[in-house]
């Protein structure tokens, strides 16, 4: 896919592709920072019938948004090819006892075998998190390991 | 009263009053400019309240205005920029000045006011206000379409050809002679050629003499330098103005950056000082003289920018109702008109009714502007609809 950027002098920079169905989609960056998403019109192609301004914060959900089936979608088909091995999302619930400790605390790897690779926050993916890693309640978090250790996983993830 | 005590008050009120009009054109959407000539018009000479005793702040300020307003401007562009846009749409841009020059210099040769008051009134009806059209684009959601690249590197030639033509006019003006002038050109053109270098290679060197932690020495480093720049530009008959912008081009992008933070209220103060005193200058008496001519002007520059527009985005490949789209945004007429103007009408070498002349013309093509941005898609459409014929049944 070819991302084309063009300068826009005394604006900042535009960066957009054409999807397969003959939209462009882009997002402009402005000199100071703040990023505009576009989207271009239907009936006049050079046109845009969308222009939003988005913070650092919005951006970052809507690229998760986007990529984060993906990212899911990737590692099922990585898990798929070890034969037991599966993928499971668990939340943290409001009366977990990891609400507000970190994932080193769970030992999780050592007591279940499985291994914690993703958590989802408010739309917001953080691959691979580290052992000082801090549960929220209403986090999602994304478990790989073996049927029984998957069991496991939830167990302590619900009750300790 | 003491004389200070009533300097004091006249320029108290003036602000002031510049701030409500300021207030009204942001409520109305339009830009400030053609109010605050307003508000000269209504205090000057001949006007409902002359001001008296102000002139010594206001004649250096007001200079000081066009330093900054083009200061500003070449913040705006890095030298890549330029040079890009050059590289690419020195065609549009070439077809954009042949095209918008040639109904002022027409319409002045008509008046009778010779070849330099054609000159100026050229440039009067070339250039667009970068200003304004920014601001329209941004409005109407438009700086991601197709055309804009196009309608900016328009906005960007003609700020590049100011580099050449306010020397040119100045030199004319000046009446300095065949050889004379044209050592002035030769010298804005060794210098553009040099900043764009000196800008695109050592960025880093320029923007260190007046780069600094301290937002106040920054502030009157950058503004000790523009002045310094401006002066020395002016004595070799370059123009003030194209000093402070090839200065602003040669300032690399974080220290721009921070430059145009700090001086855009400065520059608010004083080019609003500056559009004050033309329209203080120019005798509202006159202007129904000139109104006729004025609205000539406006219709056929309007039409010519169009065609303008029209064709630089042809140029990259831009669908129709685009290319119509890039013509109505560069229509609007603005800051840019009135310094050169202003720059024509100190030197006394023109006749005295390019003031009301560009005033009014100005007045008229900084409102008509945005709306012609705004009505050219519905216009478009109906047209199209009365000219496609009806679906066979």
């Amino acid at each position: 896919m070819d991302v084309e950027v063009t300068r826009l002098p005394g604006i900042g920079t535009k960066q957009e592709f054409t999807t397969t169905a003959g939209r462009r989609i882009g997002v402009l960056t402005h000199r100071d920072g703040h990023r505009e998403l576009l989207v271009s019109g239907r009936e006049d192609p050079d046109a845009c019938t969308a222009s939003v301004g988005l913070t650092d914060a919005e951006g970052q959900a809507l690229g998760t948004l986007l990529g984060a089936p993906n990212l899911v979608a990737q590692l099922q088909d990585q898990q798929r090819e070890v034969e037991g091995i599966t993928t499971a999302q668990f939340p943290v619930g409001a009366g977990s006892p990891y609400d507000g400790r970190t994932l080193g605390d769970t030992a999780m790897r050592t007591r279940t075998s499985t291994s914690i690779v993703a958590v989802v926050r408010d739309h917001v993916v953080s691959p691979s998190p580290g052992p000082d890693f801090t549960f929220r309640a209403g986090d999602l978090v994304v478990v790989v390991g073996t049927g029984d250790g998957l069991g496991q996983a939830a167990a302590i993830l619900e009750g300790g | 009263m003491h004389s200070t005590a009533l300097s004091l008050i006249e320029l108290g009120a003036l602000f002031f009053g510049l701030g409500v009009l300021g207030r009204v054109a942001g409520r109305l959407g339009i830009s400030p400019v053609p109010l605050y000539l307003l508000g000269g018009l209504a205090f000057g000479a001949g006007g409902f309240l002359p001001l008296e005793g102000i002139e010594p702040f206001t004649g250096v300020a007001s200079e000081v205005g066009v330093v900054l307003l083009l200061l500003l401007l070449g913040l705006e562009y890095s030298a890549s920029d330029l040079v890009g846009g050059l590289r690419r749409s020195w065609l549009a841009g070439i077809v954009d000045m042949v095209l918008n020059a040639a109904p002022g210099a027409i319409t002045a040769l008509i008046l009778g006011w010779g070849p330099l008051g054609a000159l100026a009134m050229a440039g009067v009806t070339w250039v667009s206000s970068s200003g304004i059209v920014a601001k329209v684009l941004e409005e109407l959601g438009r700086l991601g379409n197709r055309e804009t690249p196009a309608v900016l590197s328009v906005l960007v030639m003609e700020d590049l050809a100011m580099a050449l033509y306010l020397p040119i006019t100045t030199a004319a003006l000046a009446a300095l002679g065949f050889a004379a002038g044209l050592r002035t050109v030769a010298i804005a053109l060794g210098l553009l050629v040099v900043v764009l270098l000196v800008a695109l290679r050592f960025g880093r060197v320029v923007s260190s003499v007046v780069e600094s932690p301290s937002s106040e020495v920054f502030l009157l480093r950058v503004f000790g330098i523009a002045l310094l720049v401006a002066g020395v530009a002016s004595s070799l008959q370059v123009s003030a103005g194209v000093g402070a912008f090839l200065l602003g081009i040669a300032i690399s992008e974080d220290t721009a950056e921070n430059a145009t933070r700090v001086l855009a209220p400065l520059r608010d103060l004083f080019a609003a000082v500056f559009f004050v005193v033309f329209g203080l200058n120019t005798d509202p008496r006159q202007i129904p003289a000139v109104l006729p001519a004025a609205i000539a002007l406006a219709v056929v520059s309007t039409a010519t920018k169009v065609g303008a527009g029209w064709f630089a985005a042809r140029q990259i490949g831009v669908g129709r109702l685009g290319r119509w789209r890039a013509g109505a945004a560069l229509v609007a007429r603005g800051e840019f008109s009135i310094v050169i103007a202003g720059l024509a009408l100190t030197t006394g070498s023109v006749d005295p009714g390019l003031a009301p002349l560009a005033t009014t013309y100005v007045l008229l093509m900084a409102i008509l502007g945005p709306v012609a941005a705004r009505v050219v898609e519905p216009v478009h459409g109906a047209i199209t609809r009365r000219l496609r014929p009806a679906p066979a049944t």
